[in-house]
């Protein structure tokens, strides 16, 4: 399995699924942000799932996974060859993913609002094991947040200073009903650390990802261009 | 007599302590209960707040890091209101957790009907998995919850508990998983769930029937129903806790390689619209002895 690709190599991968080099907006728009979590931040491999002190990446926003399945496929957790075969019925790789299916792939997803509630207990559950290295980051978008579970586990993530849970939000823009005062602010009135970047920017998003953030959960609001743009 | 309730925190505090990888997660409902494992095990007993979506999936997460997480509140909120999160979080991805509801059918019938349950196994039977015990006295429930929270190799099954304030006056010996024969006869079979076996004996005195009795119906005890009907006749009557017909196909299925019939006994659906006390419900959906007597003799031939 070669692990030879990089970013620039990923709209490559991506066409093998898609069979074209452009992609929706659904599918690019977390692609700049997997990638420095992948490459730079997290501390995951394959061969490693089991590894309790492995970093955990939740991705929540289980719709339009392809930009998911190239990293992976990058990063060598599952084979370029398996691309191809997306959303077939002899393929692990569906148009939503399955954690039993995918290799790497900390949950299945597809229904919205289940990841960031997930990535509560299992930053709960690491505490409690006395794992506190391990970082816990999950990945939702914009309209995602709209789900009321998303505002139940922000509310609780902040009192309860769970400071090894991570969330990125992918905001392109695509809520029909945008929460008054910005994304960022609706996290910071419950206690969580946050910031606001260009998410295409690998510097900016390396730098946010990686800023200290002591006894508080930690929120990175990436700016892309809208959906609809 | 302590109430199945009463005797859910302090067991599973015990567990607690005797188990690292067990957690408790509540969403304020018996909180009150825990306030001395919480000062012991300050992460392993977790309260969220009256946020029951979150309740079910911070659950899912605690077993995918590798605890064994033990969720409670009324049954209504525990189902029902997150059935998505029971759905996805647990089964679709395929860990564990101990689902422990109170409240029950109508356990609280002055509280009316959004504090009751009766759909509540019914609903979970839509899903795959699942071990529904169903305990008749509190210390059945003590035996089944230590069962469902140790249950498998590798502790990950999916397991509801659902306790009661109806109870029967014994406890009976279960094993989480089957059936007992407590009475033998020849013209049918009653199967009688959980805190209905009191009722269940008192209508059938008399009766030439077999009487079962299941405290854990999920997965259904066939080989029970199949070996009952060997000898006692293939009618068989479920008498349930909760919604009217919810064993009804799995006692089906379990006879399917013989003609029979099936009544199934229990909560009907229409919403009564009463307050008042637990014993009037359960007279009002025809559940208490006289009423299972008239039921049971007008169907067996």
């Amino acid at each position: 399995m070669t692990t030879t690709y990089g970013f620039t190599e990923l709209p490559e991968l991506m066409g093998l699924m898609t069979g074209a080099e452009k992609h929706g907006p659904a599918a690019t728009s977390t692609l700049d942000v997997l990638w420095v979590l992948y490459d730079r931040v997290l501390r995951v491999e394959p061969g490693r799932s089991e590894d309790p002190e492995r970093d955990r990446f939740l991705l929540s926003k289980g719709h339009g996974p392809m930009a998911y399945y190239a990293v992976l496929a990058a990063k060598g957790f599952l084979p370029v060859e398996w691309l191809p075969g997306f959303g077939s019925y002899d393929s692990p790789l569906g148009h939503h993913p399955d954690r039993v299916l995918v290799p790497g792939a900390e949950i299945g997803s597809g229904s919205l609002g289940h990841g960031l509630p997930i990535a509560v207990g299992t930053a709960l559950g690491l505490r409690a094991q006395g794992r506190v290295d391990p970082a816990v980051w999950v990945l939702i978008g914009d309209a995602e947040l709209d789900e009321g579970s998303n505002h139940e586990a922000i509310a609780y993530a902040g009192p309860a200073g769970l400071d090894r849970l991570h969330t990125v939000v992918i905001d392109n823009s695509s809520a029909s009903h945008a929460l008054p005062g910005g994304i960022a602010a609706r996290f910071e009135v419950a206690g969580w650390s946050a910031e606001t970047v260009d998410g295409r920017d690998h510097e900016a998003l390396h730098a946010a990802f990686t800023a200290p953030h002591p006894g508080r959960p930690r929120v990175v609001v990436a700016r892309v261009e809208p959906k609809n743009a | 007599m302590d109430t199945m309730r009463d005797r859910f925190a302090p067991v599973v505090s015990g567990m607690l302590d005797e188990d690292p990888r067990v957690a408790v997660v509540l969403a304020e409902i018996g909180r009150d209960g825990f306030m001395e494992a919480t000062r012991r095990h300050p992460d392993r007993v977790i309260n969220v707040g009256i946020r029951e979506q979150l309740l079910i999936g911070a659950g899912a997460g605690l077993a995918l890091a590798g605890m064994r997480p033990v969720v409670h509140t009324f049954a209504s909120f525990l189902v029902e209101r997150p059935f998505e999160q029971v759905k996805l979080d647990l089964g679709h991805q395929d860990v564990g957790a101990v689902l422990v509801s109170a409240a029950a059918s109508y356990d609280w019938p002055a509280g009316g009907f959004t504090h009751m349950a009766p759909g509540d196994v019914a609903v979970l039977d839509t899903l795959d998995g699942w071990t529904v015990h169903v305990p008749g006295h509190p210390d059945e429930a003590e035996t089944l919850l230590r069962h469902a929270v140790g249950a498998g190799e590798g502790k990950d099954d999916k397991v509801y508990v659902r306790l009661s304030a109806q109870s029967n006056e014994q406890a009976r010996a279960v094993d989480g998983q089957r059936f007992l024969t407590v009475r033998e006869g020849r013209r049918g079979v009653v199967v009688a769930v959980g805190p209905m076996l009191d009722a269940v004996l008192a209508a059938t005195e008399g009766l030439d029937v077999t009487v079962l009795y299941a405290s854990t119906v999920r997965p259904f005890d066939s080989a029970a129903l199949r070996r009952a009907t060997d000898s006692a006749d293939t009618d068989v009557v479920l008498v349930e806790p909760f919604l009217a017909g919810t064993s009804t196909a799995a006692a089906n299925d379990a006879l399917l390689h013989v003609p029979h019939r099936v009544l199934g006994l229990g909560v009907g659906r229409r919403e009564l619209r009463r307050y008042g006390q637990l014993g009037e419900h359960v007279a009002a959906h025809g559940l208490d002895a006289a009423s299972l007597r008239e039921r049971i003799t007008g169907f067996l031939r």
